[in-house]
């Protein structure tokens, strides 16, 4: 199957020396969700940004529904629909008028365009506040309206950047069926950027996990858990760095890799259930206290510390996003 | 045809929100009311300095009072931009294929609408204190439509440095600074004659002078269609020149995107 997006090498820089995109290359199989994860700034919304023709890449080419965004920009923003971390509508307009201003940007007109608007706002539960100004909806409903004015052009590919950033849980979980049937009832192909791993982990067929400006890894979410192998044990020590604790479990046969963070030692194994008893065995020879123990399944949180050197936690609290 | 037509949706956008809101346009009169009233009263001796000719002060001010009017009002315009900037309206309308001098085009003739409908209230306020215009209603009409001119520059100027700074204050801070020294470097409350010689001489590249110039003769008996012409004229190049200034700050906001 062709691909709906394929990105290769892009490079940008922001003035002074900022790099927010390094070499990242991505291809979307079309008719699919691909997920973009990272933290803020490692370079979703600038990726999104280039590919969906609102900024140019320093180096590198990009097409999206087959066509390069740099040589026909304008026949790219007819075939794509893209939703913004921002709402993009006007507040002091209604939401039937946001519509309308947006069929006319697309060039759909007159009648066809005030039925597909009515559809539109009908089928994203929005008819009856289709008459009131937007700053009076609530998050959710503006988040609807910002989907409805991104699709109502039909869009092959659909870029959503961040569509569930401020939503309340409810709201969220109601997205994500939306996101959902757009791509299983619409066949439509749709890059989500996020940075909620479940929220990756729930949508996305494929994903990337972005950090500083490239991709580090790419696969199907369970693909991308079961390559890490095994699972994690989580011990939480009595004291903080205790080397004796690492040394103990290095010699522990079923366990491959140790790492401590202050006083939390995670440990990984092939069957993580079965090393248990051994562990625990090995520490206490060493002469270390455990407080407690727990076994987790790889999460894509693994796979984060695993290939971008740092846990999503981590990586988070970093200061950044360029441009906003 | 396109063009057109999605810069007509720009502009009704800005209409609509100004009918649903009404009571705008009472809070935008305001100021132009007062400065007509105050030089109006403050520089009504000015008719008895020898060499000043015409009739009353308010017929020799209100022109002058329309062109300020003009700039400041126009001047604002940007405001819209810099909010649909920070509101994320600016990127989704960048994502479409509109036509992209769209956005300056319909928020351009927005302000030259409301422009219009801002000074013929203060023209008709001139009439009830007393000013009289020779030209007829031909002759306001033109005053009307040079105000809007001139104000179409100043909103395409306005727009421009707006996509350039993207922030409140440094728009507020130009509108504030250019006004004032463009109304008194003009003859918008003083005959050519009697201002001094270097102000004269700034004045022939003031473009409020031109509005001023050219809104004044068009109130005339007789009208100096040679003074209109050439005063309609640079100020239609100035239009363009601005409209350009503007598509080229666009340019360079999607450039730092």
């Amino acid at each position: 199957m062709e691909a709906a997006i394929e990105a290769q090498e892009l490079t940008k820089t922001y003035p002074p020396a900022v790099t927010a995109l390094d070499g990242l290359s991505l291809s979307v199989e079309a008719g699919t969700i691909f997920g973009l994860l990272g933290p803020n700034g490692a370079g979703k919304s600038t990726t999104v940004r280039v590919l969906s023709t609102l900024s140019r890449a320093d180096s590198g080419s990009a097409r999206v529904a087959g066509i390069d965004v740099v040589a026909d920009p304008v026949r790219v923003r007819h075939a794509i629909g893209v939703v913004g971390q921002k709402h993009g509508s006007d507040p002091e307009a209604t939401g039937r008028e946001n519509m309308v201003l947006q069929g006319e940007f697309y060039g759909i007109t007159g009648r066809d365009l005030s039925r597909r608007v009515a559809a539109s706002l009908e089928r994203f539960g929005l008819s009856d506040a289709a008459d009131r100004r937007v700053r009076t909806y609530s998050g959710g409903m503006q988040r609807r309206l910002d989907i409805a004015m991104g699709l109502l052009h039909r869009p092959q590919v659909l870029f959503l950047d961040e569509p569930t950033t401020g939503l309340d849980p409810e709201a969220r979980v109601e997205m994500w069926r939306e996101i959902e049937r757009l791509a299983g009832e619409e066949l439509m192909t749709i890059l989500l950027t996020t940075h909620y791993l479940e929220e990756a982990d729930r949508l996305a067929s494929k994903l990337a996990i972005i950090d500083r400006g490239h991709v580090v890894v790419e696969g199907a979410p369970s693909q991308l858990k079961s390559d890490l192998n095994g699972d994690t044990i989580q011990i939480e020590l009595a004291e903080a760095h205790d080397a004796g604790a690492r040394v103990a479990l290095e010699r522990v046969p079923e366990i491959d890799r140790v790492r401590l963070d202050g006083r939390t030692l995670r440990a990984r194994a092939h069957d993580g259930g079965a090393a248990i008893p051994a562990v625990l065995a090995a520490l206490e020879a060493h002469g270390v206290k455990a407080m407690s123990v727990t076994l987790a399944r790889p999460s894509l949180d693994e796979v984060y510390l695993r290939y971008a050197g740092r846990a999503f936690s981590q990586a988070q609290t970093e200061p950044e996003e360029v441009a906003a | 045809m396109t063009p057109l037509r999605q810069s007509w949706q720009v502009t009704m956008r800005g209409i609509r929100v100004f009918m649903r809101n009404p009571a705008y346009l009472a809070m935008t009169l305001t100021q132009p009311i007062i400065w007509l009233l105050l030089f109006g009263a403050l520089f009504k001796a000015v008719i008895r300095i020898p060499g000043f000719h015409g009739g009353s002060y308010i017929d020799f001010l209100t022109p002058g009072i329309v062109m300020m009017l003009a700039v400041s009002s126009a001047g604002w315009t940007g405001m819209g931009f810099i909010e649909d900037i920070h509101g994320g309206v600016m990127d989704r309308v960048l994502v479409s294929p509109v036509w992209r001098g769209a956005p300056n085009a319909g928020t351009v003739i927005y302000a030259a609408l409301m422009i219009v409908v801002q000074t013929a209230l203060i023209v008709l306020l001139a009439l009830a204190l007393g000013a009289h215009y020779a030209g007829g209603v031909g002759g306001v009409l033109l005053l009307i439509l040079v105000a809007a001119l001139l104000g179409a520059a100043f909103a395409s100027l306005s727009n421009g440095v707006a996509m350039l700074a993207r922030q409140r204050e440094a728009l507020i801070g130009a509108v504030t600074l250019v006004l004032l020294p463009l109304t008194f470097l003009s003859t918008a409350l003083m005959q050519e004659s009697l201002v001094p010689g270097w102000i004269r001489t700034v004045a022939k590249f003031n473009p409020v002078n031109w509005a001023v110039v050219a809104g004044r003769a068009a109130a005339m008996q007789k009208i100096d269609w040679g003074l209109v012409g050439s005063r309609i004229g640079l100020l239609v190049a100035l239009t363009l020149v601005c409209a350009m200034f503007a598509t080229r700050a666009f340019t360079k906001y999607q450039r730092s995107l």
